[in-house]
This record gives C-alpha cells, sequence and structure tokens, in this order.
C-alpha cells in the first residue's frame, strides 16, 4: 500500500484497478480486496465510480462495504493489529491480553494510536487455536501470546 | 551429499518462530561449511512442539521440537545433522506416540511433502484418484462418493454424494463447483492446514468434483484471516495448470475445469452456502430461503455442488483406494476418519484425524495431555461457536453424528475447545448471544433482534436481578431462535446458551 498523493491520483488508480477487475464474474468483492490492497482503505469517495463500472448503485455499493469487517473506510495506521477473540483463545486468557493491549496503547477497538503507528481490531478466530491465544500483525500469526509478546510486538511496530 | 532439513512453512509453527530457525539454521550451515537443503514442509499438527524440525536419514525423518532460533548452534553443535541425541530430541517421526495412533487418509500427506511441489505430490500418491476418476463416467464416481459414506464435514454432515447426484442430474449451460474455506468456527484449523500444507489435494478433490458433475468452473472462498493458504493455493493453482492437471483438456481428457481463489472479507455468516453464493456474486452475504437449493440454482443461478475443504480433500482418496476402503473406518452412520482439531487448554493442541468413534475423554487426555494449567477441564464447546458445551459427565460419549445429536450437540467441524475450571459459562453464554449479534446478516428478526436482547437478559443474570424470571425469558427466547430463524446461526445459538444453563447452572446462580 502507497500513500495517495491526491484526489488525481486515487481517480487514476481507482481506474486502474476497475479496468483490471470488471470484467471477471462477480467482480465487486475481488474489486474491493485489490482497492483495500492497493490504497489500504475503501474511500467512500470512490463508491460512485465503482458503482458506474459495474452497474451498481452508490446505496448497493456501500451496501457491501460496510456489510464485511474486513472492509475500512478510512485510513489504518501504519500497522494492523488483529486479538482473537473467539472462545478457544478466551480459554487461554485473550480478555486479559485485550485488556492489555488496550491500555498500552490508549485505544479502543476500530482506533488508531496517536503515533499513527497501530490500529487494533478484534478478529474471531485465525485458525491458530492449538496455540491460543492468537494475534495478527499485518499478515503475521503469533501463537501463545503473553503480555511481555505482546509489549514487544507494539515496541517493533513503533519502531 | 546434502542432507535434507525441514522446518514448516504452516502458519501455526510460522507463528511460533519457524521463519526464524529456518534462517538460522542456513546461516549456521553455511558458517560451518555444511550442505543442506531446507524443506519448507507442512505442519505434522503437533503444534506445542513447533517449530519441529526433521532431518532425513536412511532410517526415517528425525524430529527434534520445540526449536527455537537460539537452539539451532547447539543442534548443530551435537550433530543433528546425523541423528544424534539433542535434549531436543524426538526421535523417528512416525514413532511418536501421537502421531502414530493416528489414522490419517485425508491428512495422510502432510506435514510430510513440500506444499507446493507438485513432483513431491505425486510421489506420494498424488493425483491417482483424478487419473482413476478420469476411467469412469459421472455417475460411476458419485456412486464411490456415495457409497464411502462420505458426510459433509462442514457442519451438517449431509451425504456428498446426494448432493453431487443432484448436480449431476441438472442440464445446464454451466455448472459449478465451489468450496467452502470460509474456517470461520473457534477452535478450527483443519481447512487453514489442508490449503497451506497440502493444497493440491483440494484441488484435486474438486477437479474430480468437476469431472463427475460437468462442472468446468470452481472457486475457492477463502476467509481473508489466511493469507498463507491464499499464497500456497495459488502457488498450487499455477503449477498444476502448468502441468495440465488444471484448464482445458486436463491429462489429455475431453474435461475441462478452471480454478480460482476468491477472498471472503470477515463475515462469519458468508460460510452459510447461500450467503457464500451471495457473496461470490458480490452482494451483501445475506442467507436465501430454500427451495431453490444451491445444487439446482446456486451460483449465478447454476447448478453448483458447495462443499467444505475437508470433504472435497477427501474425495482422491476415496477415488483412489475405493469406496470400501473409506467406509471401513467409522462407527454407525458416521463412516471414514475426522480430522479433529485439539484447541483451547489442552497440553497437547493440535490435529488428530482418526476414525468415527473416539471418545471425546481419548481425545482431551490421550491426546490432549489434559489442560494446559493443569486445571481440571471443566466444559468442551464441540463443533465450534454454535456448538453445545458438554460437562464432564458426557466426555464418553463416542465422536459420531448420531451419538452427539441424541445429547442435543453436534459434532460439526470437529474442533473441541476445552476450559479449565476458572471458566465461568454465564459469560460464555453471553458471548454467545454477542456473537450471533455481531455476525448476524440481518435477515430474520429472532435472530437479529433476539441476540442482542439474549445479551441484556445474561447480564442481568450474570447482576443477580430477577433470576427466575429472567433465566425463563432466556429460555423463551431461545425458543423462538430454534423455531424461528432462517438459517443456523440465529438457530443453532440456543445450543451453547442452553446446553451452559442447563450443565452449569451454578454459574448462573440457579440450583444445581
Ligand atoms: C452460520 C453458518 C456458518 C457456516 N460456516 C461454514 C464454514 O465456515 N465452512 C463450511 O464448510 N461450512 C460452513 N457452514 C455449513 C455450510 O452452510 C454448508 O453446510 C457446507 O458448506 C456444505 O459443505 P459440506 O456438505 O461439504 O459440509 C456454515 C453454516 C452456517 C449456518
Ligand atoms: S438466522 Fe441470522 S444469520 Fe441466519 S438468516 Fe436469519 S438473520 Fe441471517
Ligand atoms: S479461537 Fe483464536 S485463533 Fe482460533
Amino acid at each position: 500500500m502507497q500513500d495517495l498523493e491526491t484526489k488525481q491520483d486515487l481517480d487514476l488508480r481507482l481506474g486502474a484497478l476497475i479496468s483490471e477487475h470488471q470484467h471477471m464474474p462477480g467482480a465487486l468483492m475481488p474489486l474491493l480486496h485489490a482497492i483495500q490492497d492497493n490504497i489500504g482503505y475503501v474511500p467512500e469517495s470512490s463508491y460512485s465510480q465503482i458503482g458506474k463500472a459495474l452497474s451498481l448503485s452508490v446505496a448497493e455499493v456501500h451496501g457491501v462495504v460496510t456489510f464485511y469487517h474486513h472492509f475500512r473506510t478510512h485510513k489504518p495506521g501504519r500497522h494492523v493489529m488483529q486479538i482473537c477473540r473467539a472462545e478457544s483463545c478466551q480459554s487461554m486468557g485473550s480478555e486479559a491480553l485485550e485488556a492489555h493491549a488496550k491500555k498500552c496503547l490508549n485505544v479502543d477497538y476500530h482506533q488508531t494510536t496517536s503515533d499513527d503507528a497501530i490500529t487494533l481490531e478484534a478478529v474471531y478466530c485465525l485458525g491458530n487455536c492449538a496455540l491460543s491465544p492468537a494475534v495478527m500483525m499485518d499478515e503475521e500469526v503469533y501463537g501463545r501470546v503473553s503480555a511481555e509478546d505482546l509489549d514487544a510486538l507494539i515496541a517493533e511496530a513503533r519502531a | 551429499m546434502t542432507t535434507k532439513i525441514y522446518v514448516p512453512r504452516d502458519s501455526s509453527a510460522l507463528s511460533m518462530g519457524a521463519e526464524k530457525v529456518a534462517v538460522a539454521i542456513a546461516l549456521e550451515a553455511k558458517k560451518r561449511g555444511l550442505d543442506i537443503t531446507i524443506i519448507r514442509n507442512g505442519s505434522r499438527g503437533l503444534y506445542w512442539l513447533e517449530t519441529m524440525v526433521e532431518v532425513a536419514t536412511d532410517q526415517g525423518r528425525v524430529a527434534y521440537g520445540p526449536v527455537k532460533a537460539k537452539d539451532v548452534p547447539s543442534l548443530f553443535d551435537a550433530d543433528f545433522l546425523n541423528a544424534k541425541n539433542h535434549p531436543l530430541s524426538l526421535g523417528l517421526t512416525e514413532e511418536i506416540e501421537w502421531l502414530k495412533k493416528q489414522q490419517r487418509l485425508t491428512f495422510a500427506r502432510v506435514g510430510i511433502t513440500d506444499p507446493v511441489s507438485l513432483d513431491d505430490y505425486i510421489a506420494h500418491d498424488g493425483y491417482k484418484g483424478l487419473k482413476k476418476a478420469l476411467t469412469l463416467s459421472g455417475a460411476e464416481i458419485v456412486k464411490a462418493v456415495t457409497d464411502s459414506g462420505l458426510r459433509g464435514r462442514g457442519g451438517a454432515a449431509f451425504p456428498t454424494g446426494i448432493k453431487w447426484n443432484t448436480v449431476l442430474g441438472c442440464q445446464a449451460d454451466q455448472k459449478y463447483i465451489v468450496c467452502n474455506a470460509d474456517e470461520g468456527d473457534s477452535g478450527t484449523f483443519s481447512d487453514r492446514m489442508i490449503m497451506e500444507d497440502d493444497p493440491f489435494v483440494l484441488i484435486e478433490g474438486m477437479t474430480i468434483a468437476g469431472v463427475a458433475v460437468g462442472a468446468t468452473q470452481g472457486y475457492i472462498y477463502l476467509r481473508s484471516e489466511y493469507p498463507h493458504a491464499l499464497k500456497a493455493l495459488n502457488e498450487a493453482i499455477a503449477k498444476a495448470e502448468a502441468a495440465g492437471y488444471l484448464g482445458d483438456k486436463i491429462c489429455g481428457s475431453t474435461h475441462t475445469f478452471n480454478l480460482e481463489v476468491r477472498r471472503a472479507a470477515g463475515a462469519y455468516v458468508c460460510g452459510e452456502e447461500t450467503s457464500l453464493l451471495e457473496s461470490l456474486e458480490g452482494k451483501r452475504g445475506l442467507v436465501r430461503f430454500k427451495p431453490p437449493l444451491p445444487a439446482i440454482e446456486g451460483l449465478f443461478g447454476k447448478p453448483t455442488v458447495v462443499n467444505n475443504v475437508i470433504s472435497l480433500a477427501t474425495v482422491p482418496i476415496i477415488l483412489d483406494k475405493g469406496a470400501q476402503y473409506y467406509a471401513d473406518y467409522g462407527m454407525g452412520r458416521s463412516r471414514g476418519t475426522l480430522p479433529i482439531q485439539l484447541a483451547g487448554n489442552l497440553k497437547h493442541g493440535g490435529l488428530v484425524e482418526l476414525a468415527f468413534g473416539i471418545t471425546l475423554r481419548e481425545l482431551l487426555y490421550d491426546y490432549g495431555g489434559g489442560s494446559a494449567t493443569g486445571k481440571p477441564i471443566r466444559a468442551v464447546q464441540v463443533g465450534g461457536p454454535l456448538g453445545a458445551f458438554l460437562p464432564e459427565s458426557q466426555f464418553d460419549t463416542p465422536l459420531d453424528y448420531e451419538a452427539f445429536s441424541n445429547i442435543w450437540a453436534v459434532v460439526g467441524h470437529g474442533g473441541i475447545v476445552a476450559f479449565d475450571d476458572t471458566v465461568d459459562m454465564a459469560k460464555m453464554a453471553r458471548y454467545a448471544f454477542e456473537f450471533c449479534a455481531i455476525e448476524s446478516c440481518g435477515k430474520c428478526t429472532p435472530c437479529r433482534i433476539g441476540s442482542t436482547r439474549g445479551v441484556e437478559v445474561i447480564d442481568k443474570i450474570i447482576a443477580g436481578k430477577d433470576t427466575a424470571k429472567n433465566i425463563k425469558l432466556v429460555r423463551d427466547l431461545s425458543d423462538t431462535m430454534l423455531n424461528g430463524s432462517l438459517c443456523a446461526l440465529g438457530g443453532m445459538t440456543p445450543y451453547p446458551v442452553l446446553s451452559a444453563m442447563n450443565h452449569f447452572p451454578e454459574d448462573f446462580g440457579i440450583a444445581k
């Protein structure tokens, strides 16, 4: 993901992604993923351009983006930390880990730290349940995460 | 001569530092001028021993674990390249009791091969099932799957052969095979392991399904939380295409089958098959009314097979070894093997594949080694967030679809999550409602509103307010959800809630 310079820059990049995906059957999901991978989020200002290309109303595009937990409409921090809240991780103390993360980062879920380093998200199972509690930082999973491990991850993200 | 060293690339192994271990081994060998080849295999599924490093010897592969990067120099000092002893020695991998007692059919290659090497796949019996299938008619393939007794491993346990037969019988210009790789249940990771650690077996299974019913296009709907599986699948698909196992005229036959991975976007309900199809079509994942069945009017309105990863990945061995071979495992109407996932508060979490019929107690103690915290195991949730909580008195129930149904529980996807005696079951019941509220697709009122009301009422019970009245309210609400929901998200949330209340009443402030 690269930072956007201008609105023109955004339009150009959107245009390229749209022409790359619009002919796929069921194009909207792969397109939204491509936009989020490329830009970091799905800007609301992109809905009309997407809608026009796929013959959908702005409301329909909006409806899809907001239905899915994965898509976000605002720019995240430089790193995204996801803490697993599901049962297996709960059985190994993920609640305490969540509380620790929120306190250290001074944010709640769906918020970004003041230095823009980390956006905190909840996740419901990372498929790492044999090594609960689990955390995902960007695209890497961590298992049997202790409070100290979490501190180290945070420090690394801030470095 | 080069020594082969295996370091897993499975994401759970990576979560314990496997990447650093692989790098450390490469560096240390270079420093010492030793000739080694590192193979990034899948995981054997003994996750408490990850990172488990294996060295190939004349006697077989020898294992060391759990290895941390800092252990690497001492392993070399001890001459582990010649299978010498070290405090982390585990002996011959195949002789490890935990692994030796298993019956690995679907997982036959997992942890053994390099997941993205087609040559390795073929050298370990890969594509034998497809080759057999290409000599049979569609009806004969479907019959083999039916005769094997294979039932859907994604949760509902519907006979796979019957589903395929419906699609086979439809006349249409286009049919689809859709693999449900949304694996949203807590405590489950067998789909992820297949996709990361033996992706070709899923590709082969889907290709056989396509050949059987006459579908030329397949989609794997993969949860977005699995970036490593996405990579492995795409690498494997590209290799299968290049070698003529996918695309036009597969293996020189008249059949065409194309395959594409599509990413989901973090909605649990999109694991429900009709909601999954809506999502694949580019819509919000709202559950569809049935009928029509997806087998008749599925993706883009065309006949579609929707199957779970494990169901599809089990098809190759059924075709290769025969329906009877597979059906000979298991008990009653639960035939074959189930990849069971041991998770939560257990000493030895990981993947165990066994014939149906083993009891929970054997799994929890003989395999799981008891709780990780050393306290008594008090409750076990089987079958994901919509599965019932079982108390100690039910631990002797054999894993079998009907036996579980008889105690008002489900086997589901075979995920087992253990809790020690610090668990608060009222909190678990609250979480079940909360999860339903977060993940509800919103189409029906009992699920959408009922789940939020459920959280409120349990909060009152936890606060000790009008306990008797509020318990009754939860029961009424659960009744409405059970009977008035369109899909199992709303319809099964009462399983964890009521089982928690019935088996652990003391946590709700009511007499046992
Ligand atoms: C809310 C909900 C979530 C589900 N999630 C999954 C899932 O993640 N993976 C899966 O294979 N089946 C899931 N299912 C079951 C599917 O609807 C369907 O039964 C299954 O994909 C059929 O494949 P099978 O016959 O091979 O099991 C879910 C069902 C419901 C109601
Ligand atoms: S039960 Fe819930 S998730 Fe299922 S269709 Fe109804 S509202 Fe949607
Ligand atoms: S429940 Fe946390 S990784 Fe599965």
